[in-house]
C-alpha cells in the first residue's frame, strides 16, 4: 500500500513534466525524456474533438474522421525565378549583383559552354577517352559558386566543373586531368571530368552516385564543430535523389542541424530514365519537408535566381545551423556522356529547343547587355580567345608524359607497405624485360 | 574461461589506483624490461582457477627468445605466497604500475585517451551517445565530450559511414562504430568505393583517417545475421588496413594506433571477448598496426590465429604441451597487411604451419594467408599448410550446431598431431 502510494506520488509529480516535443538542439543537454502518459483524469471528455495524446515525438491531435494525406498536392510547388525568358527582371525584390560579378559570372558560363564543346569534340576525335558535358546547366554551375565563399566546401557529383572554374581552376589544369598526364592533381588515377582540388575546397569527384551527399553532411558536421563561418554544398541529379544515401543524408543533416546545402539539378533525365520513371512525387523539393529540411524550387536556367537562392540558403545554413534543399529545375541538353546517344530515347527537336530557346547563357547575356555591361564585340572576343586557349591547353596537355609507374602504388596508403613495393618492383622488372610490349611514354 | 593476467605480481591484490605516481618512478631497470617500448617484450602471466603456472610471454619484437632471470622466478607457483617472493612481486608492481580491466573498458580507455589528446577525434554510431554504446565501449563519453563529439546516428550505416568519410576529409578523425560488424555490410559501398579509394583517386590531396570498428564474429546464439565475419569480405579492398584485437592490452594499443593512423583502419572486435579481464600498464602505450603478437614461442609447429580463436588455440596448446608437443602460437593481429616477417621467422624455425580462424573456409583470411605463406616460404615448409576454419554455412542458431561451426580445441589438437607425424 505504501509502495503503491510512493509510486503514485512519483508519477503525480511528473505530470508537470512536458514530453520532448520541443525542437532539440544538439548543444543542449539531452537525456532520455520521459514518455509517461498523462494522468487519465486530466483528459477532456471523449467527445471533445481537440483531444490530444503524447506519443513519443510529441503531442498529436485526435480526429474521429479517417483522413489519408493525398499522395500529391493539387498544385505543384511553385518555382522561384528572377528573370523571364527574355532576361527581363520579373520584380525588383532580388539581390543585385555588381557589374564585376555579373560579367565574371557570364564569362565563366561562356567558358564552361565552350570548354564542354571543345572537349566533347576532342573525345569524338579520340584524343581523350571520355567526357560529360554540362550544357544547359551553366547557370546552376556558375551562379551557385558565385554565391558561395572560398571557404565553403564543395562535394560535386560529376556535372559541376563550374564551381572549379569560378574558383580559379585553369583550363590547362582541366586539360591535364582529362588527359591524365603527370600534371593532373589526381595523378592520372581517375577518369576524365573527375576533378578534385583541395586548394579550391572542391572534393574529388567519384563515379558513384549520391555517395557525396553524406560526405557533405559529415563535412558540415566538421565545420560546425570547428565553428567555422562556412557551409558545405553538395550537388546531385534527379536520379541521385533516388539513392538511399540521399535520404539518409537529409535525415541526418536535419537531426544534426548541420550547415549544408543540398542542390539537386533536376534536369529531367538520368541517362535514359525520365523523371516520371524516377519518382512519383512532385519532384525533389517536396522530399525536404518529409525530413524536416527547409526547401525551395528554383528555375535552374536563371542565373540570378540561383544566385539569390544559394546566397540565402548559405546564410540560413550557417547562422541558423540548418540544412537547406534547393531543387533547380533545368534540362540536360547534352547526352549523359560521350558513351550515350540521347536521341535514342528522346526526340532530337526537344533537345534542340532547349538548347536554343531556353539557353541559360543567352538569357543571362540579355540581362547584362541590357545593363550596358556587355556587347557583341566583347562576346566574340571572349569566345575566340577561349577557343584559342582551349585548343592550346589541349595540345599542351596531350604532349605531356603520363604519370610514372610509382603513381600506381603511391597514395594507396600514406606510406607504401612492403607488399605494394614488391608489386611495383615486379611491374618495373617486367617493363624492363619486355619494353616493346609497353607504351613508350611511361617512365619506369 | 581463463583470465589473462599481464604484468608482474598477479597474485598480490595491491590496489591498482594507488598513490604511486608512475612518472616519478623512472627506474633504469624499466628500460630493460621495455614495457614502455612498443616493440619490447611484456611478460604475460596466464592463470586459471586450477593452475598458476606461467605459460607464455608476449613478444612484440620477433626473434627475442631469451628469458630473463626475473621471469624464471615468476614461473614458479606463487598463489598465496606472501613471503620474500611476494615482496619481490610487490616491488616490481610498484616499478611497473598496472590496473585491471575488461576488454571493452580497455577500448574505452584507449578511445578516451585519444579524444583527450586530440580534439578532432569524434565517435559516431548507433546508440553510442547517451546509451553509451551497445557494448558499453563509449559509456560516459557523451557526458564528458558532448553530443557533437559522440554522435548518435539514425539507422543508415552506408550514410553515416559516408558522413564519417566526409568529416575525415575535412579534418576530423572520426571513429565509426557498427553496432555489429554485420551491419557494416550496408556500408560496403562507402568503404570500398570511397574510404579505400579517395586518397588514391584524389592524387593524395585528401586523407581519410577514419577508424571503423565494431564487434563481429560468432557469438552465443545470436543468429546468422549477427554472426558475420567481415574480415574476409573486406580484405581485398585496396587502401584500408585491418586489425583484429584479442586481449585488453592489444585492444587498447590497437585502438590508439588506429586513431593515430592516417589511413582508414577497420578494427575487428569479437562479441565474446568484451568481458575478458587483464592487467594493462598504467602508462600510455601504442601498438603497431602491422605487427603480429608472439603468444607462445615454440619449436614444433607454427599456429597462426587471431581474435577469439587465439583462446581456443591456447586451450589446445595446453593439451598439446601435455602430450609433448611444443607449438608456437602467433596472434597475427594485423589482417591486412600480414606481418610476414614474424610469420616467416616462425615458419623458418618450425617448418609446419597450422592456421586456425573463425572465417569461412572460402575466401577467408586463412585462404589468403595460406597463399601468402606458400608464395614466400614454400621452401621452408615440411608439410602442406593446414587451415582450420568455419564451414561455408550461415551460423545456425541452435547451440550445439553453432558450437560445431566454430573450430574447437579438440580439432586443433588432432590437426597438430597429424601435421607433426
Amino acid at each position: 500500500m505504501w509502495i503503491s502510494k510512493t509510486i503514485f506520488n512519483h508519477f503525480k509529480s511528473r505530470l508537470n513534466f512536458t514530453p520532448n516535443y520541443a525542437p532539440l538542439s544538439l548543444l543542449s543537454p539531452r537525456r532520455f525524456a520521459s514518455t509517461i502518459a498523462q494522468n487519465p483524469s486530466t483528459f477532456n471528455s471523449i467527445h471533445d474533438a481537440n483531444q490530444v495524446i503524447d506519443f513519443p515525438g510529441g503531442t498529436v491531435k485526435f480526429i474521429p474522421e479517417m483522413r489519408f494525406i493525398s499522395e500529391s498536392s493539387p498544385q505543384r510547388i511553385p518555382c522561384y525565378r528572377v528573370l523571364d525568358d527574355d532576361g527581363q527582371p520579373l520584380a525588383n525584390n532580388f539581390v543585385q549583383v555588381s557589374e564585376e560579378v555579373a560579367v565574371r559570372m557570364y564569362s565563366n558560363m561562356v567558358t564552361l559552354q565552350i570548354m564542354d564543346t571543345i572537349f566533347y569534340e576532342a573525345q569524338r576525335q579520340g584524343r581523350i577517352s571520355f567526357y560529360a558535358t554540362t550544357i544547359g546547366e551553366e547557370a546552376i554551375n556558375i551562379a551557385s559558386a558565385a554565391a558561395l565563399t572560398r571557404d565553403d566546401v564543395i562535394f560535386p557529383q560529376y556535372r559541376e566543373p563550374g564551381p572549379l572554374l569560378w574558383r580559379g581552376f585553369t583550363l590547362q589544369e582541366i586539360a591535364h586531368q582529362c588527359f591524365s598526364n603527370k600534371y593532373d592533381n589526381g595523378k592520372g588515377r581517375q577518369m576524365p571530368i573527375h576533378y578534385g582540388s583541395n586548394k579550391h575546397n572542391y572534393f574529388t569527384v567519384a563515379s558513384t552516385v549520391a555517395t557525396q551527399v553524406p560526405h557533405a553532411v559529415g563535412a558540415a558536421y566538421s565545420l560546425k564543430m570547428d565553428k567555422k563561418d562556412a557551409c558545405s554544398i553538395t550537388y546531385f541529379g534527379d536520379g541521385g535523389s533516388s539513392e538511399g544515401d540521399f535520404h539518409a543524408a537529409l535525415n541526418f543533416a536535419a537531426v544534426m542541424e548541420a550547415p549544408v546545402i543540398f542542390l539537386c539539378r533536376n534536369n529531367g533525365w538520368a541517362i535514359s530514365t525520365p523523371t516520371s520513371d524516377q519518382f512519383r512525387s512532385d519532384g525533389v523539393v517536396v522530399k525536404g519537408q518529409a525530413y524536416g529540411v527547409r526547401s525551395i524550387r528554383v528555375d535552374g536556367n536563371d542565373a540570378l535566381a540561383i544566385y539569390n537562392a544559394v546566397q540565402a540558403a548559405r546564410e540560413m545554413a550557417i547562422s541558423e545551423e540548418r540544412p537547406v534543399l534547393i531543387e533547380a529545375l533545368t534540362y540536360r541538353v547534352g547526352h549523359h556522356s560521350t558513351s550515350d546517344d540521347s536521341t535514342k530515347y528522346r526526340p532530337a527537336n526537344e533537345i534542340e529547343w532547349w538548347r536554343l530557346a531556353r539557353d541559360p547563357v543567352a538569357r543571362f547575356r540579355k540581362w547584362i547587355e541590357r545593363n550596358g555591361w556587355w556587347n557583341d564585340m566583347a562576346e566574340s572576343e571572349l569566345r575566340n580567345s577561349l577557343r584559342q586557349q582551349l585548343l592550346h591547353s589541349i595540345q599542351v596537355a596531350e604532349n605531356i608524359e603520363k604519370p610514372p609507374i610509382e603513381d600506381i602504388f603511391n597514395d594507396v596508403y600514406d606510406v607504401p607497405p612492403s607488399n605494394l613495393r614488391e608489386q611495383e618492383q615486379w611491374v618495373k622488372d617486367t617493363i624492363k624485360k619486355h619494353p616493346l610490349d609497353y607504351p613508350e611514354n611511361i617512365s619506369a | 574461461m581463463a583470465t589473462l593476467f599481464q604484468g608482474v605480481g598477479a597474485v598480490t591484490p595491491f590496489s591498482a589506483s594507488s598513490s604511486l605516481d608512475s612518472n616519478k618512478l623512472l627506474l633504469p631497470s624499466r628500460k630493460s624490461l621495455s614495457i614502455s617500448d612498443s616493440r619490447g617484450s611484456i611478460f604475460v602471466y596466464r592463470s586459471d582457477a586450477l593452475n598458476l603456472k606461467a605459460a607464455t610471454r608476449l613478444q612484440l619484437s620477433p626473434g627475442h627468445q631469451k628469458r630473463s632471470p626475473s621471469e624464471d622466478l615468476l614461473l614458479h607457483q606463487s598463489r598465496g605466497s606472501f613471503g620474500a617472493f611476494g615482496l619481490y612481486l610487490h616491488c616490481l608492481r610498484i616499478a611497473y604500475p598496472w590496473h585491471e580491466l575488461l576488454l571493452f573498458e580497455a577500448l574505452r580507455e584507449g578511445l578516451e585517451e585519444e579524444m583527450e589528446r586530440d580534439p578532432r577525434v569524434c565517435v559516431m554510431g548507433e546508440d553510442v551517445g547517451h546509451y553509451g554504446g551497445s557494448y558499453k565501449v563509449t559509456k560516459g563519453l557523451a557526458e564528458k565530450y558532448g553530443d557533437l563529439r559522440v554522435l548518435d546516428t539514425p539507422i543508415a550505416e552506408n550514410s553515416f559511414t559516408g558522413m564519417g568519410i566526409g568529416a575525415a576529409m575535412t579534418g576530423l578523425r572520426p571513429i565509426v562504430e557498427g553496432m555489429n560488424m554485420g551491419f557494416l555490410l550496408l556500408a560496403f559501398n562507402q568503404i570500398s568505393n570511397n574510404c579505400g579509394m579517395l586518397h588514391y583517386t584524389s592524387g593524395g590531396q585528401f586523407t581519410i583517417p577514419i577508424v571503423i570498428r565494431g564487434p563481429g564474429g560468432v557469438g552465443r546464439q545470436l543468429g546468422a545475421e549477427h554472426s558475420q565475419r567481415l574480415e574476409s569480405y573486406f580484405q581485398s579492398i585496396p587502401g584500408i588496413q585491418m586489425v583484429a584485437c584479442s586481449t585488453p592490452y592489444n585492444a587498447k594499443g590497437l585502438m590508439k594506433a588506429a586513431i593515430r593512423s592516417e589511413n582508414p583502419v577497420i578494427l575487428f572486435e569479437h562479441v565474446l571477448l568484451y568481458n575478458l579481464k587483464e592487467r594493462i600498464p598504467d602508462e600510455e602505450y601504442v601498438l603497431s598496426l602491422e605487427e603480429a603478437e608472439m603468444v607462445r614461442p615454440g619449436e614444433h609447429i607454427t599456429i597462426l590465429t587471431y581474435s577469439r580463436m587465439r583462446y581456443h588455440v591456447m586451450q589446445a596448446a595446453k593439451t598439446l604441451v601435455n602430450k609433448g608437443y611444443d607449438p608456437e602460437v602467433i596472434d597475427i593481429r594485423s589482417l591486412k597487411p600480414f606481418d610476414l616477417y614474424t610469420i616467416g621467422c616462425s615458419v623458418k624455425k618450425t617448418h609446419r604451419v597450422l592456421i586456425v580462424e573463425e572465417c569461412m573456409r572460402t575466401g577467408g583470411i586463412g585462404a589468403s594467408l595460406t597463399a601468402a605463406i606458400t608464395e614466400n616460404f614454400h621452401d621452408y615448409l615440411d608439410a602442406p599448410i593446414v587451415c582450420l576454419s568455419s564451414q561455408d554455412v550461415p551460423t545456425p542458431y541452435a547451440g550445439t550446431l553453432e558450437e560445431w561451426t566454430v573450430v574447437q580445441p579438440a580439432q586443433i589438437v588432432s590437426a597438430v598431431e597429424q601435421l607433426c607425424q
